[in-house]
């Protein structure tokens, strides 16, 4: 079953279009990178399945919901990360976890805030304002943020973003785990290409709005010859390269 | 708990936690009510000693005007400072991406504005009865209607106030402290609406307000309740409240489609 469902998808600002015509789908289960340059659409896409945006045209299906008439009903069962939207600064990490809480009708919340602290290493911090945190705690965070509701699908948007290389592998190691204890599918938007090598089953390329190739790690490396998929990026993004039957 | 009333609790309690660990915001609320109360109290009371009674009684409107306005001034700045903490603290990419209804939003604006305005107001109240005497009950049971239609009156121009930061960013927010000053002159908060220019006077009287300190002014200086006045101002706060609600869900709309709800504040 496709927790995602995407089809014929067009944003477009006045004369700029921002994604043309895109569909694709992520199964239940999965992680999905979203791969491509500045400007690609990335983010314009996650917006528009998070309901922020509303398409110009086509149609998005999220766990079975349609996002044009029924978006609250997918909200609810989904969660979004990302650096660039912060908590409350001058609220405790348990005040803001709570807030989520509530927003997302969690039941025994505070026994679902003590089970993330435990497991994201949050509990010495649950008291301390989320202002006061290190860009590594505030990433944990948001994590514990994003799973309050123990989401079906995860959006993240860049999640080890300015995150030094330890916290970073952390977090992946987290990512990894999660998904294979409760199978819960990710969207991944990142521009660190080892990061998406190692979590993403299948990875879309973007370019000025477009899908311009996707498959598995494994299978774009083959088909570029590359040995990284840094590489695979930059011969997309320059158009340089071209890719071969694997 | 029902679901959409503990979404609303979840809003609210932010807020709640966040002047619970912020003094400063707590002092802010009820700073500008009691030296509005200090300041028209004492040139009210400067007023009776020289001209007697007929100043007192005057001087009795005047309070009774602040005391009134500031009803429905906190009403609207409990509403729009609210959302523009969720816009300051760049929040709002959150709360729009939960189930969090927009009307759910507004109804915990609501009620954010209810609790910042009785926290403001209340201590001017206490002080004008402490210094001058000034009893604000003694407008009798009519009180709870002169609130309720200047709290509603607050209510709509915040959603116009936020339906503009929707649209414009962050360059609408001054609006958020000094669009009903820009009302308070058509509102006949101190004087009688016969004093304005006829022309002027059309717009005062489709105000809410002028109809509430009208019935204000009968009640204190003719001891007469003006059930016309009221009847007018709730009738107007429904068709008012009604335009704010359309423009608020079509500007909320628009910025989705816009794309501003990513980089409203900016």
């Amino acid at each position: 079953m496709d927790v995602i469902r995407v089809t014929n998808l067009v944003k477009r600002y006045g004369d700029v279009l921002a994604v043309d015509n895109i569909d694709f789908s992520v199964p239940s289960g999965a992680t999905v990178g979203l791969l491509g340059g500045n400007g690609a659409g990335k983010t314009t896409t996650i917006a528009m399945l998070l309901g922020l945006l509303v398409p110009t045209s086509g149609a998005i299906e999220v766990l079975g919901h349609d996002m044009a008439r029924d978006r609250f009903a997918a909200l609810a069962r989904m969660n979004f990360s990302s650096p660039y939207v912060s908590l409350p600064q001058r609220l405790s990490v348990a005040e803001n976890l709570r807030v989520y809480g509530h927003l997302y009708n969690v039941p025994e919340i505070e026994a679902r805030i003590a089970r993330l602290a435990e497991e994201l290493d949050l509990t010495a911090l649950l008291d301390r304002p989320a202002g006061q945190l290190s860009a590594g705690q505030k990433t944990r965070v948001a994590l514990a943020k994003a799973l309050i509701n123990k989401p079906e699908l995860l959006l993240l948007d860049e999640p080890t973003a300015s995150l030094d290389p330890d916290t970073g592998d952390w977090v992946r190691t987290w990512l990894e785990r999660y998904r294979g204890e409760t199978g819960c599918a990710i969207l991944l938007a990142s521009h660190n290409m080892a990061e998406v090598e190692r979590l993403c089953d299948h990875v879309l390329m973007l370019k000025q709005g477009r899908i311009v190739d996707q498959g598995s790690p494994a299978d774009l490396l083959a088909r570029y010859r590359r040995d990284d998929l840094e590489d695979v990026f930059l011969d997309i993004a320059r158009g340089r390269g071209q890719s071969v039957p694997a | 708990m029902n679901p959409s009333l503990r979404r609303i609790w979840g809003l609210m309690y932010r807020h709640l936690v966040l002047y619970r660990s912020s003094w400063p915001r707590l002092l802010e609320l009820a700073y500008w009510p009691v030296l509005q109360m200090c300041i028209w109290g004492f040139t009210a009371t400067f007023l009776a000693q020289r001209m007697g009674s007929v100043a007192a009684l005057t001087g009795a409107a005047l309070i009774g005007g602040v005391l009134l306005w500031e009803v429905t001034l906190r009403s609207q700045m409990g509403m729009s400072i609210s959302f523009l903490e969720e816009m300051w603290s760049r929040n709002l990419g959150h709360v729009f991406v939960s189930p969090l209804r927009p009307w759910e939003m507004i109804a915990a604006l609501i009620a954010m504005s209810v609790i910042r305005m009785t926290v403001g107001v209340v201590p001017a109240i206490v002080l004008a009865w402490v210094l001058y005497e000034h009893n604000l009950l003694a407008l009798g049971p009519q009180l709870v209607l002169f609130f309720a239609n200047l709290m509603i009156m607050g209510w709509w121009v915040a959603l116009g106030v936020v339906s503009l930061i929707l649209r414009h960013g962050a360059g609408a927010e001054p609006l958020a402290w000094g669009v009903l000053f820009g009302l308070a002159p058509f509102s006949a908060v101190f004087y009688p609406v016969s004093v304005l220019p006829v022309v002027v006077q059309y717009v005062s009287l489709a105000l809410p307000s002028t109809h509430v300190f009208e019935g204000m002014r009968a009640i204190l200086l003719d001891g007469t309740v003006r059930w016309d006045h009221l009847v007018m101002a709730l009738v107007l706060n429904a068709m008012w409240m009604g335009g704010a609600i359309w423009l608020f869900s079509r500007q909320f709309q628009q910025a989705r489609i816009r794309g501003a709800l990513l980089s409203i504040g900016e």
